[in-house]
């Protein structure tokens, strides 16, 4: 007879020292794994719960502004640098790691109305109110120097908005009109119109740099060429938008902050209908920003909270709210899409967490390891019942909240009278046209 | 392939091997086979091939099952989950080589049969450490011995009709506790780990630490017969003679269900390890099974002309073996249709039974232990032959393969006796589950893990995927189930109460004018809704007789 009988050696199992590690076999015999299915239940439930456990956003609140913060811009190169500037005309410049503000300047008599940092991060241009165009150094002066900009421009209008070149030494102005300007020049080397009302922001496009686009306050959006110096299309929407923002990792998509308490996501070359339709706000979005990812944005409302979308959903996957915190006037997402950053009407700036559970700094690989599995985990059981149920849920302020109780019954009357119109017509003369296709008015070439 | 590699003696040549890529029909013809600088060929071009068994073994979604029509995004998705799946079977199934351990076998040479090869042979042509592992403890003062193993094989419990309760290390004959109740014990089960026991006795349920400390009585567990522990629901499962089963949590200490079997006494019962699912055999011939969510069993099987004597199932769910007081031992396929595969006739009917981890079936008649193998691991036993046969010193009262080792353990009424079982184990367990060279810290940090995944007694139903497919329920079967449990709907609008004004408009007359309103309002929109019902109704009335004929009128 032929026998063997399954014998193991403890050697091999079990460890020769304290100071050894612990041999753990592995095994994936799905037979020896049962309840599988389960028990991942189980776990992307607690995931699940502690992801809100752990959900606090708020970081620090830059204090040192007298006035409301009117824009804030991003230093390129250097990521704790962050340049603000506010109703009374002063600009800030503040380290995030010191949450210090490092360097004060009186730059405008007025509001400022636009900041932007040049490309390679040397100097960065202000407009204000007095109708002047303004660069700076962004070191600041050396001992016994006076605060002096290195370059004014004086204009006959009032200009409301700045954006600089992505890669070239020109930056761009609007006001009455949309200026291009040489560094070097005092005039603008174009300047380019359609309609006969101000434009109230402007910007370029991160990877097609020649493009540019801009919003005016007879509820247009019109995209300008610069090589050409013309304006190549506008779509006219219900309501004005207030700033629009290109998508960094998408050469043709934009989203506009618009106040109908809505953004829209577009696509540069079909105006007619937008991609997407972001509702969630309950008042009017005063300011857009993407993640260097391209795939969430942030929003800033007159609802005094900031919102964060992913570029191809409607709703809104965070809400970050303050009692202290009012208006939201602007709001930048860092180059390592890790922070977020609003400027606010009560004067202070709030640095925030792009991820509200994320644990910050250096992790081991272990707790590397089980943040991918628990994010995996909850991806693949987001829609059951009780899971969702716990993600989705918010504290919202009072204000908020009622206000969307109240936009919601507005909205279901309006859709059921629609649909009593079209039952009570004879059928085919009440045409129905989409949600999308109903928002924009009209798209002109 | 041009060559094969040789095989050695004891493993069975591979068919059907699958290239670890699925080739499309344009990759298909691709040049000849890569040449190196030097000019020669590899003459084992391609990805190393994989047994097509293998990467089954690892593929969980049911592909037979039809979805409904859903979006194009949706669709996409799960073709891209599915195209997942069958690139990380392949990778799993090559990871297989990594395990160290090979299964027991027992051959006989020239024709002899397994069967009739004794145990001593065994115990002297295996080596030391195996040969220790075949015991008998003679213990004839203290009743038939029923015994248990813990989940890692490590640990072994054992208790006497007449009161005698021990716990030991079997594998290096370290004894943990020996007390005596001094009662009539019934059953005895570890719990999650070595470090608690559960003693069915006489009257209660006594729970013991490993050390004999007494620590628990629940008496609202009486007269139990039978235990079984569902390891990964944390739940101790007792069927009394009041013919109850009820469901104990053994982690918060609450009864989760106390079902009435409505059958009389219970005391044959048994778990299937692969859904948690309880099953009880009855004086009728029929094996009912149980889960804590509902009331009613989920299902009823008529297995035997007489009483069922044993029932027990294999670890993978698949099959189950009963046998009856009709003498026959019968293996039923669990999966799918739940019909008999094969029956046999015992002289004895057999009164235990067991299945072992790689399918061997274990029956106790009397005073004599039969084992039968199966082809593999997922066929069933063929009851054709016996594989092992073994004598005891008394009869059998408990029958118990031992987790990670050939080993089977029999409790008896003259003591306890560890027979060899080449072939009965897996040989590579997983060290993350149960791993019987576990030290203390390693049992502490799988204790916490399992009771933060310990899963919810609701969700124990015959198919345990049952979350991960996707939910086909309508809206309207979902309002009838919730219309039925609450007794009302709770979507409908309550009645109108209409608001108290001031400066007199809230009289009665005025409330009661309002009301009307209200109650004619929604009644016109009743009937509107049933004009507007009725041209469907006529619709659907027309295609359906061809003819027209004179019993018309009395269609609805």
């Amino acid at each position: 007879m032929k026998v063997k009988m399954l014998s193991r050696n403890p050697d091999s199992y079990v460890r020769e020292t304290k100071l050894d590690l612990q041999r753990v076999p592995r095994n994936y015999d799905p037979t020896l794994h049962p309840f599988e299915v389960p028990r991942e239940y189980v776990r992307a439930l607690n995931a699940t719960k502690l992801e809100r456990v752990f959900a606090k956003p708020f970081l620090a609140s830059l204090d040192g502004h007298r006035d409301g913060v009117s824009c804030l811009a991003k230093h390129p190169k250097s990521l704790a640098t962050v340049l603000s500037g506010a109703c009374d005309g002063e600009v800030r410049i503040w380290n995030l790691t010191k949450r210090k503000c490092i360097r004060m300047i009186q730059a405008h008599e007025g509001f400022v109305r636009g900041i932007c940092t040049r490309f390679c991060g040397t100097s960065f241009f202000t407009v204000g109110d007095d109708k002047t165009v303004k660069q700076w150094k962004m070191d600041g002066p050396s001992y016994g120097e006076e605060e002096e900009p290195l370059h004014t421009i004086l204009g006959k209008t009032v200009y409301t908005g700045i954006d600089h070149h992505w890669k070239e030494a020109v930056f761009a102005t609007c006001g009455q009109q949309v200026d291009i300007w040489d560094e070097q020049r005092t005039s603008p080397i174009c300047s380019m119109t359609w309609g006969f009302d101000s434009i109230s922001s402007v910007k370029f496009n991160p990877i097609e740099t020649f493009l540019l686009g801009s919003c005016a306050s007879d509820r247009n959006i019109v995209l300008y060429d610069m090589r050409q110096a013309t304006p190549l299309k506008k779509v006219i929407l219900d309501m004005r938008t207030n700033t629009i923002c290109w998508n960094p990792m998408e050469a043709f998509i934009f989203t506009a902050a618009n106040e109908d308490y809505n953004l829209y996501t577009f696509d540069m070359r079909a105006l007619d209908t937008p991609l997407m339709i972001h509702m969630d706000h309950v008042s009017a979005v005063l300011d857009v920003d993407y993640s260097p990812t391209g795939k969430d944005f942030v929003s800033a409302s007159f609802d005094k909270s900031i919102r964060i979308f992913p570029v191809d959903k409607s709703r809104s996957r965070e809400v970050y709210h303050t009692k202290r915190m009012q208006h939201v006037i602007c709001v930048k997402w860092t180059s390592d899409s890790k922070y977020i950053m609003c400027g606010s009407d009560e004067m202070n700036i709030r640095l925030w967490k792009a991820n509200a559970s994320e644990k910050l700094g250096v992790l081991t690989s272990r707790e590397k390891a089980a943040t991918d599995y628990n994010q995996r985990l909850k991806e693949k059981f987001q829609h059951h019942p009780h899971i969702k149920r716990i993600s989705r849920h918010r504290h919202l302020p009072k204000s908020i909240y009622s206000q969307i109780q109240e936009q919601r019954i507005m909205k279901e009357a309006r859709r059921r009278k629609e649909l009593n119109r079209i039952k009570h017509s004879k059928p085919g003369s009440v045409q129905r046209v989409s949600e999308k296709k109903k928002r924009v008015v009209a798209v002109v070439k | 392939m041009e060559t094969v590699p040789k095989l050695g003696n004891n493993v069975p040549p591979k068919k059907d091997k699958l290239q670890g890529k699925k080739k499309k029909p344009w990759e298909r013809r691709s040049p000849g086979p890569q040449r190196s600088l030097s000019g020669a060929q590899d003459p084992f071009a391609g990805p190393a091939p994989v047994p097509v068994a293998v990467v089954q073994k690892f593929c969980r979604i049911d592909k037979s099952k039809k979805l409904p029509r859903s979006e194009t995004k949706i669709r996409s998705r799960l073709e891209a989950a599915e195209a997942q799946e069958e690139e990380i079977s392949v990778k799993a199934a090559r990871s297989e080589l990594l395990l160290a351990e090979e299964p027991g076998f027992l051959e006989g040479e020239n024709g002899e049969d397994t069967a009739k090869i004794c145990q001593a042979d065994i115990v002297e042509a295996v080596d030391i450490a195996s040969a220790a592992k075949h015991f008998d403890l003679n213990l004839r003062q203290f009743g038939p011995y029923r015994l248990n193993y813990s989940r890692t094989g490590r640990h072994l419990a054992f208790g006497g009709r007449r009161g005698h309760v021990a716990a030991l290390d079997w594998v290096t004959k370290k004894l943990m506790c020996e007390i005596n109740v001094m009662e009539a014990v019934r059953d005895i089960r570890f719990l999650h780990s070595e470090a608690l026991l559960a003693v069915a006795q006489n009257r209660w349920l006594h729970i013991y630490d490993n050390q004999g400390i007494e620590l628990h009585c629940i008496r609202r567990c009486d007269r139990i017969t039978r235990l079984e522990f569902l390891p990964f629901h944390f739940l101790l499962a007792t069927a009394s003679e009041t013919g109850f089963l009820t469901y104990l949590d053994v982690s918060v200490g609450k009864i989760v269900a106390a079902l009435n079997a409505r059958a009389g006494r219970l005391n044959i019962m048994t778990q299937n390890p692969y859904n948690a699912v309880i099953h009880l055999g009855h004086s009728n011939g029929t094996v009912s099974l149980w889960s804590p969510a509902m009331k009613e069993p989920l299902a009823k099987i008529l297995c035997h002309r007489g009483a069922v004597r044993a029932v027990a199932v294999d670890s993978t769910g698949t099959h189950m073996a009963t046998s009856g007081l009709d003498h026959q031992l019968k293996i039923f396929d669990l999966r799918g249709t739940f019909q008999p595969l094969s029956a046999r006739t015992l002289p004895q009917g057999a009164g235990h039974l067991a299945f072992s981890q790689r399918g061997l079936l274990a029956a106790g008649t009397g005073d004599v232990v039969n084992i039968w193998a199966g082809q593999g691991k997922a066929s069933p036993p063929s009851l054709e032959q016996p594989y092992l046969t073994h004598r005891l010193s008394g009869h059998v009262h408990g029958l118990q393969f031992c987790p990670f080792e050939d080993v089977l353990g029999v409790g008896h009424s003259g003591g306890i006796t560890s027979m060899l079982a080449p072939g009965a184990a897996e040989p590579n367990f997983d060290g993350l589950e149960s791993n019987p060279y576990r030290s203390r810290k390693q049992r502490q940090e799988w204790e916490v893990k399992a009771l933060l995944e310990k899963v919810p007694a609701e969700l124990i139903c015959l198919d345990p995927r049952a979350l991960a497919e996707v939910d086909v329920i309508s809206l309207e079967q979902e309002k009838k189930e919730r219309l039925e449990r609450l007794g009302y709907d709770p979507g409908t609008k309550p009645p109108f109460q209409p608001k108290p004004k001031q400066k007199g408009r809230s009289s009665t007359a005025s409330l009661v004018k309002r009301k009307r309103k209200v109650m004619d309002e929604e009644h016109r929109d009743k009937v509107r809704q049933s004009l507007e019902q009725q041209p469907q109704k006529q619709e659907k009335a027309k295609p359906m007789g061809a003819r027209p004929s004179a019993l018309d009128r009395f269609v609805r």
